[in-house]
């Protein structure tokens, strides 16, 4: 049986009620999830919005990608909850002065976003599969398609339109949903860990990021898989990206940790003391040297050298798995490091995570997991990756 | 949310050109381009009503504008706009015996843990030679073996053979702050300042997010695993309307805690707060807290 409280083992001195932490690793994925949308958002946008023409082996794929991860993105928040019931109490009567009252509506608008985004990209592979297909994927088809099988090039233009407004509709959408849950952390004084302005960005750039090397992971993966070949401009144009997204996430985190030190407000010796001690393997070698310098210098290294071929595939794929795992170090290191800094000043918490229970390792990493195979079945049922010219997705700029 | 929201009267086209199908090109055009100056000029005084509305929202969620929510508790013969409370503690007075806590505990079914309080206390105990001091509280492992029991607190006796230069206990406890951190950042409104002064949770609403326990800045709330919500002190709401003592200014044998109503000027918070040169804990905080403190020091926070 579960544990009804899990006491943390602290050293210094904190006050009684800090012994038990408050948000666990569910609230860590959270964050991480949400970034990995709006990540994977901006990639499609490069497309979209911004015709960006070797985007478009991953642009259609992104944006299921987005839409697979953000359809999860409330899970680890209801498992978290203490009345996961009363969920929508914060959507019915919410309390507008609290940073966290407009999430439901943020959330609610950017995935109708999202799904609209997605009908309108595969509305003519709906109707081509509802003329051609009998059976369930017909008959699904048919519903899908809302009656409507007009492919003219006035509909299709229309259709674009639309798409063209959703994808740029989409970016502050994607963006403000991720800034908003940095608002979260950096809002609160009571945290001297947190309490900084330029939480919001720091974790606006690092989900970025984040999506950008998810895509490169599952990009390359999903060629291996169909054994086609790897779209090598796309991937190095998406290397670029991660690369000068990276120097920025690196600039302003380094901005706001010699913010926190330069200061040296109240409880400054306890964060000097956890940094250099209890933090020093998660943040300093974990999140900045494996996770953020190391790609850098790889992807630097490729674009000097000019590597292509497999040697390219290799280096930015591992790097963008480097990436991966530095985003969710940072995400940890935010939102655990934040708890365990007691509010005293004067003292640590520890929190320690368990194998078994709803909001423990295995739970965390189910939620991580779900996204990927619900990704699993959608390119089976809406393939991203046929070149047909039914299907709807080249950007209005690129006409 | 007691604030009315006016919504901006927005200028529409409404689709004229329907209404009027034949007209001579010209005027057709001429209406178009008029049409879409509209929908432009629309457009700008949308967005301008947008950006003055999102100014007043956030003069509205800054932390200073907390308002009393407006329903009145149905307690018989409680007229809550006719107190406003407040706490008192002489730490010079308090000998670390712990009724308080153990009261607290039984008064309000809090958890009967090491790691659940409304209420504690504090030692703060200066060594000779040494210049920060030793703090504890009765959660802590050496305390709770000296007590043996979960539900029992003690300080135990670890200075016995130290040379102790100063040492003073500090009680603590939610402050009922004015502009409270928790209620600002409460989604749901399941937490609230009531008219006379006292922040309480509604446990039937709260969703148990745990975001008010993480904005306190005094480690004064809690999350109930029992209820699976929110908690913290309520300064005993459920006595205090009914004319009562909370249960630790009850139980207080030196009379380190002081409670009563600012409304009144002879009450013993009045008084406290008259004859004494009174702090408060963090006020740089903002939340501008109501305990008030006396004969606490620099090291206390």
């Amino acid at each position: 049986m579960e544990a009804l409280f899990q006491a943390a083992p602290y050293t210094g001195w904190v006050y009684p009620n800090e012994t038990v932490i408050p948000w666990s690793v569910m609230i860590v994925i959270y964050p991480y999830i949400t970034g990995l949308v709006a990540g994977a958002f901006t990639v499609s946008s490069l497309y979209h919005v911004f015709g960006m023409q070797r985007f478009k082996p991953v642009a259609r794929f992104a944006l299921l990608t987005a839409l697979c991860f953000m359809f999860f993105v409330p899970v680890p928040l209801l498992l978290h909850l203490g009345h996961p019931e009363r969920a929508l109490n914060a959507v019915l009567t919410p309390h507008w002065t609290s940073a966290m009252a407009a999430f439901g509506y943020f959330a609610g608008f950017y995935i109708i976003l999202l799904l609209l985004e997605v009908w309108f990209m595969y509305r003519p592979y709906f109707v081509q599969q509802a003329q051609q297909q009998s059976g369930l994927v017909g008959k699904l088809c048919r519903v899908l398609s809302l009656g409507s099988y007009d492919l003219s090039d006035k509909a299709m233009s229309y259709d674009h339109k639309w798409m063209f407004a959703l994808a740029v509709a989409g970016i502050p959408g994607a963006h403000g949903l991720h800034g908003y849950v940095g608002f979260i952390f950096g809002s609160l004084k009571s945290r001297e860990w947190w309490s900084s302005d330029l939480m919001p960005v720091v974790f606006l750039f690092s989900a970025i990021i984040s999506g950008v090397a998810l895509l490169i992971v599952l990009y390359v993966l999903s060629c291996r898989l169909r054994k086609t070949p790897v779209d090598l401009a796309c991937l190095k144009g998406l290397a670029y990206v991660l690369w000068g997204f990276m120097m920025f996430t690196l600039l302003l985190e380094g901005l706001e940790f010699a913010n926190i030190v330069y200061k040296g407000r109240e409880g400054i010796d306890i964060i000097i003391q956890y940094v250099t001690g209890p933090l020093i393997v998660p943040y300093f070698y974990l999140q900045f040297a494996l996770g953020a310098v190391t790609p850098i210098i790889v992807i630097s290294y490729m674009i000097w050298r000019g590597t292509t071929g497999k040697a390219l595939i290799v280096g930015v794929t591992v790097s963008a798995m480097l990436v991966l795992f530095s985003v969710l170090m940072m995400r940890w290191n935010v939102v655990i490091g934040g708890q365990e800094i007691a509010k005293t000043g004067k003292g640590l918490v520890s929190y320690h995570m368990l194998m078994l229970g709803r909001e423990e390792l295995l739970a965390a990493a189910a939620v991580v997991a779900a996204p990927l195979i619900l990704l699993l079945v959608m390119v089976r049922l809406l393939p991203p990756w046929i070149q047909n010219s039914t299907l709807s997705s080249s950007p209005v700029s690129a006409r | 949310m007691t604030q009315d929201i006016k919504p901006s009267l927005v200028a529409r086209d409404g689709g004229g050109g329907d209404i009027v199908p034949q007209e001579t090109k010209p005027s057709q055009a001429a209406r178009r381009a008029f049409l879409r100056k509209l929908a432009g000029a629309a457009t700008y005084t949308g967005a301008a009503a947008v950006g003055v509305g999102t100014l007043g929202a956030m003069q509205n969620a800054a932390a200073k504008n907390e308002t009393a929510t407006n329903a009145p508790p149905p307690i018989p013969n409680y007229d809550w706009t006719k107190h406003r409370w407040a706490f008192g503690v002489d730490a010079t007075k308090c000998i670390g015996c712990l009724r308080c806590v153990e009261a607290c505990k039984r008064e309000n079914n809090v958890p009967g843990d090491a790691h659940h309080f409304r209420t504690w206390v504090e030692r703060y105990v200066y060594l000779e030679g040494e210049e920060r001091p030793h703090i504890d509280s009765h959660h802590d492992p050496v305390n709770m073996a000296a007590s043996g029991s979960e539900k029992e607190y003690r300080f135990a006796n670890r200075y016995k053979d130290a040379k102790v230069e100063k040492a003073f206990f500090v009680p603590k406890l939610c402050n009922h702050c004015t502009h409270p951190a928790c209620v600002q950042c409460c989604p749901t409104g399941a937490t609230y300042k009531t008219e006379d002064g006292v922040v309480l949770i509604d446990h039937k609403y709260c969703i148990g997010c745990q975001y008010c326990v993480q904005a306190c800045p005094y480690g004064a709330r809690f999350f109930n695993y029992e209820k699976q919500v929110s908690d913290k002190c309520t300064w005993c709401y459920h006595r205090i309307t009914k004319g009562l003592q909370p249960a630790c200014v009850e139980v207080c044998p030196v009379g380190a805690r002081v409670f009563g109503d600012l409304k009144d000027k002879q009450s013993p918070i009045s008084l406290f707060i008259r004859n004494n040169r009174v702090s408060v804990i963090r006020p740089e905080s903002g939340n501008a807290p109501n305990v008030y403190y006396v004969g606490i020091d620099k090291e206390v926070g």
